[in-house]
C-alpha cells in the first residue's frame, strides 16, 4: 500500500458493499443503492462539488468492482442492471484495467511551466539552455511555447530561481512503458497494446482513477453455484493479513472456498526446473564459446585479416527468471530481444494450477496475490479460472465477518520450502534457484528490483550484447520494487509483510537440490 | 502522571481497511514519547461490530477515546493534545 490511503479506502469499502449486496436477498437493488448508502442525503460532501457528483463517481467505481469497463459505460444503465449483467456473464475481459476519466479532470497535463517566481532576469539562462527555441520573453517574463517544447527540462535545471517546474501526470510518470496518457481532452486512457498490466498507475494516481476490473462476482457466483472453488495463495499473501497462513487457510474456507493451496508448492517446482535449465544453458553457452574459438583458430586466429572471420555468434551468457507476470508482459509487448534469454520454465502458478486441475478436474481455480499483472497471466492460462487480489480477499473477510486470528490452524497437504515461500521478495527467486544447485558457486545473480524506463533500457542492453553486468549469469526480474510484497494491490506495508513472511520461512524446510 | 494507553486494533477489518500501516506506531511512539505513552496492538476491539461500521475502520483507542479512520498522523495529533502540547 502507499500514501494514497484515502482512495484505496473508498475502493475497499465499495468492494465490501458489492460483496454484501451479492450475499443479500436482492443483489440488484442493493447494488443500485451503493452510491446512496455511501453518500446519503444530507451528508457532508467530502471531496467533490456536490453529493450528486460524489454518487456518480462511486457508481463508476462500483462498475469496476462489478467487473465492467468504466470507459464503456453509457451512464444510462443502472447499477441494478449491471449487477444482473455481472451474474449473467460467462467470460471475463482481457482488458483488466479501467480508467474513471471524470476523476482525471483535476489533473493538469504533463508540461513544463514557468511560475510567477520568474524574475525576468537579464541573463536568461532558460532561453540559452533551450535547444528547441521554445522559450521567449513576453512582458519581461519567460514563456514556453508548448508546441516547440520537448520537455527535456534543461530550463528547469538552468533557472537560478527555481521558477520553472515540470508539471507531472503521476500515472504517466509511473508507467514504465508509456501505455497511459492524458489525451487532448485531458482524460487519461490506456493503450492496451502497450500496457503490461503492472498496475503502477493504480497506485500512482492521487485521484484513484485507475481501477482493476474485479472478478469477485464471478468467483462468488461459482461458490454459490456449489462449484469446487480452490484458492491458490501466492507466497506474498503470507504477509498480507493478520494471523498465519494456516489460520488463513481456514479463513478462506470459511469464506466459501472448497480448499486452499500454497502457490509456493508450485514455486518449489519452478525453482527446481529453473536450476536444471540454468545448468544446461550455461553448459550450452560454454560449448558455443569453445566452438567459436576453435573456428576462429582454424580460420587463422590472430593472423587473419579483419573481415575474414565470420561474425561472432551471440553467446547467451545469462538466463533470466520467468515468473513475474509484469515482466512476461513486458517481454511479449516491448522486449522481444530478451526472449531467448528467458527461462522457459513455467511460473509457480502454472505448476500449481496444473496440479489442481489434474487432482480435481472440475475445480474452479482462483489465484490470490497482491499482484495486478497476474490477471493477464490468469487470462492466458486455461488452468487459472479467476484472479483475486489481496484487497478483494480482505473485503470478502470483512463482508463475511471472518476474524483470521480466531480461526483454527489447518496444515497444507504439501508443505513448501523456505525458499519457495520467499519467492515474493526481490532476490527470493534467484536465491531459490541458487539453493537448488549442488554447486551454488556457479551462479551469480543480478537483480532487477522494479521495472522502470531505466531498468528496461538495462535489460535491452544485456539482451543485445549477450552479457550481463559484472559477470553475472542469472537475472531475476521483479516488476515491483521489493518484489510481490511491493505489488500494487497490497494490504500490508512492505516492511511488516517481510517480517511476517520471514518468520514463516525461517520455520520452513530447505529446498531440495536438483 | 498516568500513562496514556494507545490500543491499535489489528482485527481483520481494521487491518484490511488501512490499520496495517498503523503498526508503525509500535516503533514511533516509544521513540517519541518514551514511557509517557504505552502502545499495544490489540485483537479486534469490537468497534466495527457496533452497527457494523467497517467504513470507519481502522480504529484506535486512546484511553477511552475512539479514533475512527485512524492514520499515524491522526493518532500522534491526539496524543499531543492529551499531553497538553
Amino acid at each position: 500500500m502507499n500514501n494514497l490511503g484515502r482512495t484505496i479506502h473508498i475502493k475497499k469499502e465499495i468492494l465490501v458493499r458489492i460483496i454484501k449486496a451479492f450475499l443479500s436477498d436482492d443483489f440488484e437493488e442493493q447494488a443500485r443503492l451503493i452510491p446512496y448508502d455511501m453518500r446519503p442525503k444530507g451528508m457532508e460532501v467530502p471531496y467533490r462539488c456536490c453529493v450528486y457528483k460524489e454518487r456518480a463517481i462511486i457508481k463508476a467505481r462500483t462498475l469496476a468492482g462489478l467487473g465492467f469497463s468504466i470507459e464503456e459505460d453509457d451512464e444510462t444503465v443502472s447499477l441494478a442492471k449491471y449487477a444482473k449483467k455481472a451474474l449473467e456473464r460467462e467470460e471475463i475481459s482481457e482488458k483488466n484495467l479501467t480508467v474513471l476519466q471524470s476523476a482525471c479532470k483535476g489533473c493538469n497535463s504533463n508540461k513544463i511551466y514557468v511560475t510567477d517566481l520568474c524574475q525576468g532576469c537579464i541573463a536568461r539562462p532558460c532561453m540559452s539552455s533551450c535547444k528547441f527555441g521554445a522559450i521567449s520573453v513576453v512582458n519581461g517574463r519567460s514563456v514556453i511555447d508548448d508546441s516547440k517544447c520537448k520537455k527535456c527540462q534543461m530550463c528547469v535545471k538552468a533557472c537560478p530561481y527555481n521558477a520553472i517546474v515540470k508539471i507531472s501526470v503521476p500515472c504517466e510518470d509511473a508507467c514504465p512503458v508509456g501505455a497511459i496518457k492524458k489525451d487532448e481532452t485531458g482524460f487519461a486512457s490506456i493503450d492496451y497494446d502497450r500496457c503490461i498490466s503492472c498496475g503502477k498507475c493504480t497506485s500512482a494516481c492521487p485521484f484513484g482513477a485507475v481501477h482493476e476490473r474485479s472478478q469477485i462476482i464471478d468467483i462468488l457466483k461459482a461458490i454459490k453455484d456449489g462449484k469446487k472453488v480452490i484458492a491458490m495463495v501466492a507466497p506474498a499473501i503470507a504477509g498480507q493479513f493478520p494471523g498465519n497462513i494456516y489460520q488463513l487457510k481456514t479463513a478462506i474456507k470459511k469464506a466459501g472456498f472448497t480448499d486452499v493451496y500454497e502457490v509456493a508448492q508450485g514455486a518449489d517446482i519452478t525453482a527446481h526446473y529453473e536450476a536444471e535449465e540454468f545448468v544446461e544453458r550455461m553448459a550450452e553457452a560454454k560449448e558455443q564459446q569453445t566452438e567459436w574459438l576453435d573456428k576462429w583458430v582454424n580460420e587463422g586466429g590472430y593472423d587473419a585479416k579483419e573481415g575474414d572471420l565470420k561474425e561472432k555468434p551471440p553467446v547467451r551468457n545469462f538466463m533470466t527468471t520467468s515468473c513475474c507476470a509484469g515482466y512476461n508482459q513486458l517481454i511479449a509487448k516491448h522486449l522481444p530481444e530478451i526472449k531467448p534469454y528467458v527461462s522457459t520454465t513455467g511460473t509457480p502458478t502454472y505448476y500449481i494450477s496444473e496440479i489442481i486441475k489434474k487432482e480435481i478436474p472440475d475445480a474452479i481455480t482462483v489465484f490470490v496475490s497482491p499482484c495486478v499483472a497476474k490477471r493477464a497471466e490468469g487470462f492466458s492460462n486455461p488452468n487459472v479460472d479467476f484472479v483475486m487480489n489481496s484487497e478483494e480477499l480482505g473485503a470478502l473477510f470483512i463482508a463475511k465477518k471472518i476474524e483470521i486470528t480466531e480461526c483454527e490452524e489447518e496444515q497444507y497437504v504439501v508443505e513448501s520450502s523456505k525458499h519457495a515461500r520467499n519467492f515474493g521478495f526481490t532476490g527470493g527467486v534467484a536465491d531459490s534457484v541458487k539453493a537448488s544447485l549442488r554447486d551454488e558457486t556457479i551462479i551469480k545473480p543480478f537483480v532487477i528490483n522494479g521495472l522502470n524506463k531505466e531498468s528496461i533500457r538495462q535489460l535491452r542492453k544485456f539482451a543485445q550484447s549477450g552479457e550481463c553486468e559484472g559477470g553475472c549469469n542469472m537475472i531475476e526480474v521483479m516488476c515491483c520494487e521489493g518484489g510481490c510484497i511491493g505489488g500494487n494491490a497490497t494490504v500490508n506495508n512492505q516492511k511488516m509483510a517481510k517480517k511476517q513472511i520471514d518468520s514463516l520461512a525461517n520455520a520452513s524446510k530447505d529446498i531440495d537440490k536438483i | 502522571m498516568e500513562k496514556i494507553s494507545v490500543k491499535v486494533c489489528l482485527g481483520t477489518t481494521c487491518f484490511v481497511m488501512g490499520g496495517s500501516n498503523l503498526q508503525e506506531l509500535n516503533d514511533l511512539i516509544p521513540k517519541k514519547y518514551g514511557d509517557k505513552v504505552e502502545v499495544v496492538g490489540s485483537p479486534c476491539l469490537g468497534l466495527c461490530s457496533i452497527n457494523w461500521e467497517y467504513s470507519k475502520a481502522p480504529y484506535v483507542k486512546i484511553d477511552e477515546d475512539v479514533i475512527t479512520e485512524a492514520t499515524v498522523e491522526k493518532v500522534l495529533e491526539a496524543i499531543e493534545k492529551k499531553l497538553g502540547n
